[in-house]
């Protein structure tokens, strides 16, 4: 039967970014780190795809964590537990390749340390030595400290304003792991398209392999739109089926930045919309 | 004595001024007296050219005559014999160049109104149901259907007729594939099937939305699962682009993003959250029935101007003639003999127009075909604000990727090992509709899912 997508978990991390639990066997059961899943919060919403956190197939539940950035997701982040989302489906995209892999620097920004931290944990599972460098805007924005801690063999916090942590960028964190002597099989830089632009620059620099995870517009995420579509090595391809996890030194992420920012003229509208239905339901 | 009108009798439709800017269906469907008129335009020919033209084979002669008789139910039940889901296909089906095509009155005049007549049958029988079909006794055989689309839909309303236990599975949030994410409500509305999912689900067939087969569950879990055999109805749904510069800016859509934000996720309707972008000037490129539904579309949700590009002529069009009809009454400008060379953008990534080139006629090719050819130096820009491509689709990859044994040939399609039983290059698997054959209609899909049905059949009872 069609499992319900009931919330059974739900923690505010920070302000701004939101954890929710919830009860979707079929996708626990096949989800693997790096995959997505599109949800719908009810009949009338958006198709939004979000990256799998964390899943455990023996309670059937698959881990979200997002930000409240739009219209859907600042909807998300009202419900509460006993609530069910409308759809729930997955684990879609290709897992992220972590075999063989002996030393890897697992860079993480913001909410992307939610994607960061399930490929660090699979790392660290299966032996893999893993630095963790973690970068959040201020102290109040960090999430997932003492998970990362958990499976990193080292462990690096910064902070843009040095409120907490280290100041400075996952960037000059990674610069000075290398230069130090640290040698790594591959660098997983998950994070804003602009810090994963970045990371990727400096590996380049240095010749090391990096991934990194896309998360484009999307409806379907099956490959029938094309809406996710991006270059890479100078090729089209669809985050939702070839990705989402791409070769960092390939991507175009400046034309992935822009049209990323296709619709924020229509979000404030929908927000608008969203709000509109907040008072109705209050009124 | 026959109604020797040269004519069809009209359909009834609004002025295309004032539906240009709503979603209700254009074509109003006939009244009873509208229906038995054309019917009498029928000569009820011994030999029956039109059913030669139908892909299922509708006994056509027969059904009108029973709606010259007044006898509606009966006319749809005889439709329904041959094909189930009338009410769609006498929407969709391009009637002119199968059934209407070979038709006698079409000599001289216009054929009978075959199409036309088919949806009234069928209307009218939803519109007066009769006790709902009961559930057949369960012969204890599960069958699996991927896709939700015309031919799942065939294929799963046969195989429920004669008792097995049928699950359609479907990616996304809502069934009826192409029916409910592609062509448009002002096409064929929701409703209409919605209640032929209803009449399936009345006859015990399971539906299965949110579960892309291949990775909630792939086709070797499905058998695990206890599946006796599966067919595969994924359609065709992986969209082409021109691989031209410029196709990644802000505002270029393929037709199925862009017609899957309007339609499915209903982004006309004003509390909608989906986003759409409001479009003021845009290119369609393409001339199949796809890109006449991009276009009208386009206009409906407020583009003031709205251009077909296609690079051969109007007589070329693959598009179903009522469609082209309708689209220029709309208001729809084609732009024919012409190709886009190259995507122009602003410095934020936004398309704000195309480069085109125009098109004449070469020396005709090996298959006695011309093929369009650019006229050096004729390269032309429009401003556009949004560009849709509306160039086709390949099958989607996801299945055949992650089952063993099943073979694709170069374009994607799967490779049948029987043409005529429909069989897959791996055991128990069946497939039909556009994952084989590419993009086609809906009724060549639908008759495919039938033919599978009775393969299906046959495997599971000879096993």
């Amino acid at each position: 039967m069609r499992d319900l997508f009931k919330i059974v978990n739900k923690k505010v991390l920070n302000p701004t970014v939101t954890l929710l639990e919830i009860d979707a066997p079929r996708v626990a059961k096949k989800a693997e780190p790096g995959q997505f899943i599109i949800l719908r919060v009810d009949e009338n919403g958006e198709r939004i795809p979000l990256t799998i956190a964390d899943f455990d197939r023996e309670r059937g539940t698959v881990t979200i964590i997002f930000q409240l950035v739009g219209a859907t997701t600042k909807a998300l982040g009202m419900m509460e537990v006993g609530d069910a989302l409308a759809d729930f489906v997955g684990p879609l995209g290709t897992p992220s390749h972590t075999e063989g892999l002996k030393k890897v620097a697992v860079i993480g920004g913001g909410v992307g340390c939610a994607i960061a931290y399930p490929v660090a944990k699979k790392l660290h599972e299966q032996g893999t030595v893993v630095h963790s460098i973690v970068g959040f805007r201020n102290q109040d924005l960090v999430i997932l400290e003492d998970e990362f801690t958990a499976v990193s063999d080292i462990m690096k916090i910064m902070t843009d304003d040095g409120s907490y942590g280290t100041k400075g960028l996952v960037t000059d964190a990674l610069k000075s792991l290398i230069d130090s002597g640290e040698e790594y099989d591959e660098v997983i830089a998950i994070g804003p398209v602009i810090m994963m632009k970045f990371v990727s620059k400096l590996t380049k620099e240095y010749g090391i392999k990096t991934t990194v995870s896309m998360n484009p517009i999307m409806i379907d995420g099956t490959g029938m739109c094309g809406g996710c579509r991006l270059t890479v090595g100078g090729e089209t391809k669809f985050a939702c089926v070839d990705g989402p996890d791409f070769d960092g030194h390939l991507v175009d992420f400046d034309q992935l930045m822009k049209r990323n920012m296709m619709y924020k003229p229509f979000e404030q509208e929908a927000d608008c919309n969203l709000l509109k239905k907040g008072e109705n339901a209050n009124a | 004595m026959p109604n020797m009108s040269l004519t069809k009798v009209p359909m009834p439709e609004d002025a295309p001024e004032i539906r240009n800017k709503n979603f209700e269906e254009v074509a109003r469907g006939y009244t009873e007296a509208m229906a038995q008129e054309e019917a009498d335009r029928c000569l009820n020919c011994k030999t029956r050219p039109c059913v030669g033209g139908c892909p299922v084979g509708v006994p056509i002669p027969e059904f009108i005559s029973l709606i010259k008789a007044g006898d509606f139910i009966g006319a749809a039940k005889k439709i329904k014999e041959m094909n189930l889901l009338p009410a769609i296909c006498g929407r969709v089906c391009p009637q002119e160049s199968q059934c209407e095509k070979l038709c006698v009155r079409g000599i001289k005049g216009e054929s009978v109104g075959i199409g036309r007549l088919e949806r009234f049958a069928a209307d009218y029988l939803l519109a007066h149901p009769e006790a709902a079909a009961e559930k057949p006794v369960s012969n204890g055989h599960k069958v699996a259907i991927v896709g939700s689309g015309p031919s799942g839909l065939s294929c799963a309303g046969e195989l429920a007729r004669q008792g097995y236990e049928v699950t359609v599975f479907e990616a996304l949030h809502k069934a009826g594939g192409v029916l409910v994410y592609g062509i448009p409500e002002f096409r064929l509305p929701k409703s209409i099937v919605q209640q032929e999912i209803d009449n399936l689900k009345a006859l015990g067939v399971a539906f299965e939305t949110d579960f892309v087969v291949g990775k909630t569950a792939t086709v070797d879990e499905l058998f695990e699962d206890g599946f006796e055999a599966i067919f595969v109805g994924s359609g065709a749904g992986l969209p082409s682009f021109m691989k031209i510069p410029g196709e990644e800016f802000s505002g270029v859509y393929s037709a199925n993003e862009f017609l899957t934000r309007i339609n499915l996720m209903k982004a006309y309707q004003p509390d909608s959250t989906t986003p759409i972008m409001k479009p003021k000037k845009v290119a369609v490129v393409g001339g199949g029935n796809v890109a006449m539904d991009a276009a009208r579309c386009a206009k409906r949700i407020g583009a003031d101007e709205v251009t077909i590009v296609y690079r051969r002529t109007e007589k070329e069009l693959p598009a179903r003639l009522e469609e082209i009809h309708h689209a220029k009454e709309e208001g729809i400008n084609f732009h024919m003999l012409v190709s886009p060379v190259e995507i122009l953008g602003d410095e934020n990534g936004w398309v704000r127009g195309i480069r085109c080139i125009k098109m004449e006629f070469g020396e005709p090719d090996a298959s006695g075909r011309c093929r369009p050819v650019p006229v050096e130096g004729s390269e032309f820009e429009m401003e556009m604000d949004c560009v849709v491509m509306a160039i086709g689709n390949s099958p989607n990859p996801l299945i055949s990727q992650t089952t063993k044994g099943l073979e694709t040939n170069r374009k994607g399609c799967l490779v049948l090992t029987d043409e005529d039983a429909l069989a897959t290059t791996r055991e128990g698997v069946f497939a039909g509709g556009d994952a084989v054959t590419g993009a086609a209609t809906v009724i060549l899909a639908m008759g495919a899912g039938k033919t599978a049905a009775k393969s299906i059949d046959n495997y599971i009872q000879g096993k």
